[in-house]
Parts: C-alpha cells; structure tokens; sequence
C-alpha cells in the first residue's frame, strides 16, 4: 500500500460558543485524492486551513510527509518546508492572485522561495506549459486574463513549490462547467504526471466523482459517513449523505412547481 | 486666515466639485507646472535670488515695485522678491517632511494592525484615537516647550498629529487586501510576513499611499504656515512664506497688503495645485479598482 502522505486524528476547532469542525480524522495515500463534501458551513474551508496552517487547531494532530503540522511553524525553514509539503488552490481565481503581478512574476517569486534563483525562467515556462498558458498569458496582469485562466495560474502556483498534496477548495466552483472539465482533466493529467495527492473540497457531486477515489461526508462539523467515492455517491448509508445526493439534479431530472400555501386558491 | 490646525473634511458638494474640476486633463498639467516650479524654487530659491533676503534698510520700508525689485519691499525695507525665493525652501521642504514622516508612520502602524490583527489591532487603534483627540496645535505648543520653538519642532508636532488620519484610512484598505486569498497563498507558500507586506500588501495599497500623501500636503502646509504665524514654527527673521504672511499683517493695516498677499498667493497656489493633483490620484486609483 502507497504510503500515507497526509494525516488528520481527531481534528477540531472552535470559533467562540461554535464547533465548526469536530473529532474529524482523515487520511490521504500517495497519488491518491479525498473528497470533502458537505452542505454549506458544515466545516469543510476549515479543515482545509487547518491542514495548510492558516489557523490553528483547537485540538488534534495534522502529519504530513511523516511531519507534524499541528503547530504553528517556528522557523523561516520550518515554514517552506511545510509550504513545499502541502499547498492550496483557493475558490476565487479573482482574489487568489495578487493584482499586480503577472502569472511568470507569481512563479518565480515561488521558484526562488523554494528552489533558490538558477532555474526560475525555465521552471516558470515549464509550469505555465503544464497547466496549457501561453508566454502571453504568463507576461499578463490577472485583470487581463479570464477566471479559467487565473485559476490555471493559481494551479500552476500551488505546484512551483513541489508539494506531495494540493487541496482544492471548491477551486473549480466559480468556472462555467465546459472550463470545469478542462480544469479537472488537467489536475487529472497533472496527478498522472508528478503523482501528487489531492484533497478536493466540493460540494459538486459530480465533480468530486470525477477525480477522487475516497470520500468523506461532513455535516455540522463531523464525518457523517466514509468510503469509496463510488460507493457513497451510489449506495450512501447515511441518512444526510441520502438527502445530499438527492438534493442534485440529474439528468431526467425535472424541475417541480411547489405550490406555496398563499398561492393556493389564488385566481389564475 | 485659521490659526487653528486641524484636517478640515470638505462639504459633499464642495468635494464633487473638486473631483470635477481635478478630472481635467489640462488642469492636471498646469497643478504639475505649478508643482514642479515651486520644487525648483525650493531647490535653487536661495542661489537666484537677486538680493540678500535679510539685508534691511528702513528707507526702502514699503516701496512699491521698481526695476530691480519687482515686488518692492516689505516693511523693513528688505526685497520682498528675494525674500519669496528664498523662503519656498522651509515653506515647501517642511511640509514634505511632515508627509514623509506621516506616512511612515502611518503606514507602518496600518500594516502591522491588518497584518496582526487582534489584540495588536486594537491596541494600535487605541493609541491612534487618543492621538486623534490631541489638535495639532496643542501638540505643536508641547514640541515647541521641548525641543524650542522652530521648524523642527512645528514638523515633528504636525507628523505626529496626522499619523492617526493616515493610519486610520490605510488600516481599513489593508484590513480589505490582507482578507485576501493571495496573501492567504503566500502565507502557504511559506513566505515571510516581511516578504508579503513588503511585496505585496503595501505595493497594492500604494495609490491610496500616494493620494493621501498629497492631500496631507496641501494641510501641512497650512498648518506649518499656522504654526509660524503664531510664533512656534520658523522663526523671524528667516523668510518662509507663512512667516511672511504674519509679519506683513501690519502692513495690511496701512495699506500695504504686498508682503502678505504675495506669500499667501504662493501658498495657495501650492496646496491648490497639489489638492486638485491628490483629487485626481485617488480617482484614478478608484476607476483602476
Ligand atoms: N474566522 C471565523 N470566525 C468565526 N466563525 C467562523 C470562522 N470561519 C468559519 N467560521 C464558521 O465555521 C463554520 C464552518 O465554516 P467553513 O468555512 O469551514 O464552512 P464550509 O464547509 O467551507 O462552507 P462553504 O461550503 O460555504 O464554503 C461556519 O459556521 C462558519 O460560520
Ligand atoms: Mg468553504
């Protein structure tokens, strides 16, 4: 079995009176991706900081690469060993990038935190070739550029520092679904290609079919249910995962007209 | 003139009118004109100036113009052209100082609050609205009790009091760019906090950095002139154009407003040309959003 890249045990975090994530144990396998799906506010965003260390937990331990992450990084070398270990694409191509720099400007300044100068203009194009942008995409400011390629620069961004994981949080959510496919094809080509993990944070069921082998369903703060991606998505047990699923149109799915109580009997 | 200090806050109607007239192309060339001048006054102000600004002779007091004195004299008889040239330097190089020195501070103080936020955030907030209640003057009346009456004590009293102005409206659009997701990445990448404030934070709230700069320069300039007015900032018989608008108040009295109006003319001009260049900075800085 393909060693364990990233582990959560009994991860929790409070915000005041509120339990936004609570006991949560996750485990993700070298070349292997999980999804965390979930309704709105049910935690998942917070597990993602937790992991990348934007906040800190209140309990449990995070390991990534054999490492422990639970605290906050002590050292300048601590923080870019954990930043080549586990990165993040966020939802909003539209704030994920600094409005002043262009797409090269934003790799290499990763390039050069993580494999010092030499070979920064190189790596930059080889980067931007991965994720399908040309030199005149690299050379423009973001505002230049349209969501799907932002997002393919806040990508390629995540993968210039080589970590082993990439959590995606809904990074494909805000993109019209024909670049949603070529998005995910893409992370899909990259996996086969450097065998990064991911951890994809959705709440688009189709999507998380799409690239992910295992699951995990969060409702209220807590896995409700796990498994195999397949299995959940097709035979849910849990009750919550059950509505989750139903409440997703699929094809032959009609929208239904529900009368309201102050329409009925109301003249035509 | 006011004697009192402060920021004033423009009317709304009186502020869409200047956003009006600052949108113009050929407004903006002549406020650049006017600018760069008096800059180079500044610079050289002491070096052409025809007559020697302090060379007095009583006969002359209150002449009008003549050939080689194209303003005249003032009321001791020193050339009032002369004495114009000379003093843009302090006039000019005092306000620029009260600006850089506000800006650091401020900006230091706005970044490390977004950046920290919390406790730090309000402590920063905190230290800034006791300042706020402090009016320039008075801060101005404390500096000159310590350090002696005198420009640098005018500029330092005057940074101080406009720190909290700057801090206050960085601190908000810093707060906005910090919420960001790319300074979030950074974080991840493992970048220093120095690295993303200096290289990302404060360069994408640079043009507010720069409008507030300007604006701020039009007040400090009134306010030092202020200051010299009522005696705490640069001291007579040194020519500096507020001075000058308080030594020729006599004048003014018996009929000869020359030395007065022509150093407040200059003033004006000054803070109008960098107002209206400000103004027009910050609504570029807007359309950009
Ligand atoms: N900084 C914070 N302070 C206080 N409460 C927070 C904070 N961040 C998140 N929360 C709360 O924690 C809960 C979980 O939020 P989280 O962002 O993890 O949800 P999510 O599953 O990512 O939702 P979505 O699908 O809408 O992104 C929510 O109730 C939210 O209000
Ligand atoms: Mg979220």
């Amino acid at each position: 079995m393909p060693d364990v890249v990233l582990e959560a045990r009994g991860l929790r975090k409070e915000y005041g009176e509120l339990v936004a994530v609570d006991d949560v144990d996750l485990e993700v396998r070298e070349g292997g991706s999980l999804a965390i799906v979930g309704e709105s506010g049910s935690g998942k965003t917070t597990i993602a900081k937790m992991i990348v260390g934007l906040t800190a937990p209140t309990a449990g331990s995070i390991v990534a690469c054999g490492r422990d992450r639970s605290a906050p990084s002590r050292s300048a070398r601590e923080r870019r060993r954990r930043g080549s270990e586990v990165q993040i694409v966020f939802q909003d191509p539209y704030s994920s990038l600094d409005p002043r720099q262009t797409a090269e400007q934003a790799l290499d300044e990763v390039l050069r935190l993580h494999r010092g100068g030499r070979q920064g203009g190189r790596a930059a194009r080889e980067l931007l070739d991965l994720v399908g942008l040309d030199e005149r995409q690299g050379r423009a400011l973001p505002r230049a550029l349209s969501g799907g390629q932002r997002q393919r620069i806040a990508i390629a961004r995540a993968l210039a520092a080589q970590p082993r994981v990439v959590i995606l949080d809904e990074s494909v959510a805000a993109l019209d679904v024909s670049i949603q496919a070529q998005i995910l094809n893409l992370l899909a080509d990259i996996r086969e290609e450097t065998g990064v993990s991911y951890v994809l944070i959705s709440h688009d069921l189709a999507v998380v079919r799409q690239i992910t082998d295992e699951a995990i369903v969060m409702h209220r703060g807590r896995v409700v249910e796990r498994g195999s991606t397949a299995q959940i998505l097709d035979a849910p047990q849990d009750e919550y995962t059950q509505l989750l699923r139903a409440s997703v149109p699929r094809p032959g799915w009609k929208p239904e007209r529900r009368r309201r109580p102050e329409d009925q009997g109301a003249p035509a | 003139m006011s004697t009192v200090p402060t920021v004033p806050g423009l009317s709304g109607a009186a502020r869409r009118r200047t956003r009006a007239i600052a949108g113009s192309g050929k407004v903006a060339v002549v406020c650049l004109i006017v600018i760069a001048v008096a800059l180079l006054v500044a610079i050289i102000g002491s070096a052409v100036a025809p007559h020697d600004p302090n060379a007095s002779n009583l006969n002359n007091s209150f002449v009008g113009p003549s050939a080689g004195h194209l303003l005249g004299f003032d009321s001791q008889g020193r050339d009032l052209f002369s004495r114009l040239l000379v003093g843009a330097r302090t006039s000019i190089l005092g306000p620029a100082a009260v600006v850089v020195l506000a800006l650091i501070a401020g900006v230091l103080c706005a970044i490390v609050a977004a950046w920290r936020g919390g406790w730090v955030d309000s402590a920063i907030s905190v230290v800034m609205d006791i300042l706020f209640a402090f009016p320039g003057i008075l801060l101005a009346v404390l500096a000159a009790a310590v350090f002696g009456p005198g420009l640098t004590a005018a500029a330092l009293a005057l940074a101080v009091a406009y720190t909290p102005y700057i801090a206050r409206v960085l601190r908000s659009a810093a707060v906005r760019e910090r919420a960001r997701e790319y300074i979030a990445a950074g974080e991840v990448q493992g970048l220093s906090a120095w690295a993303i404030c200096s290289r990302h934070l404060v360069p994408n709230v640079a043009p507010l950095i720069v409008s507030q700069g300007t604006l701020l320069f039009g007040y400090a300039m009134v306010d030092l002139a202020a200051i010299s007015f009522i005696g705490l900032g640069v001291q007579p018989p040194q020519a500096d154009w507020g001075v000058m608008v308080a030594t020729g108040q006599p004048g003014v009295l018996q009929g000869y407003p020359a030395e007065s109006l022509s150093a407040g003319l200059c003033i004006v001009a000054v803070v109008v040309a960098v107002n209206l260049l400000g103004e027009r900075l910050s609504q570029r800085n807007e359309e950009q959003r």
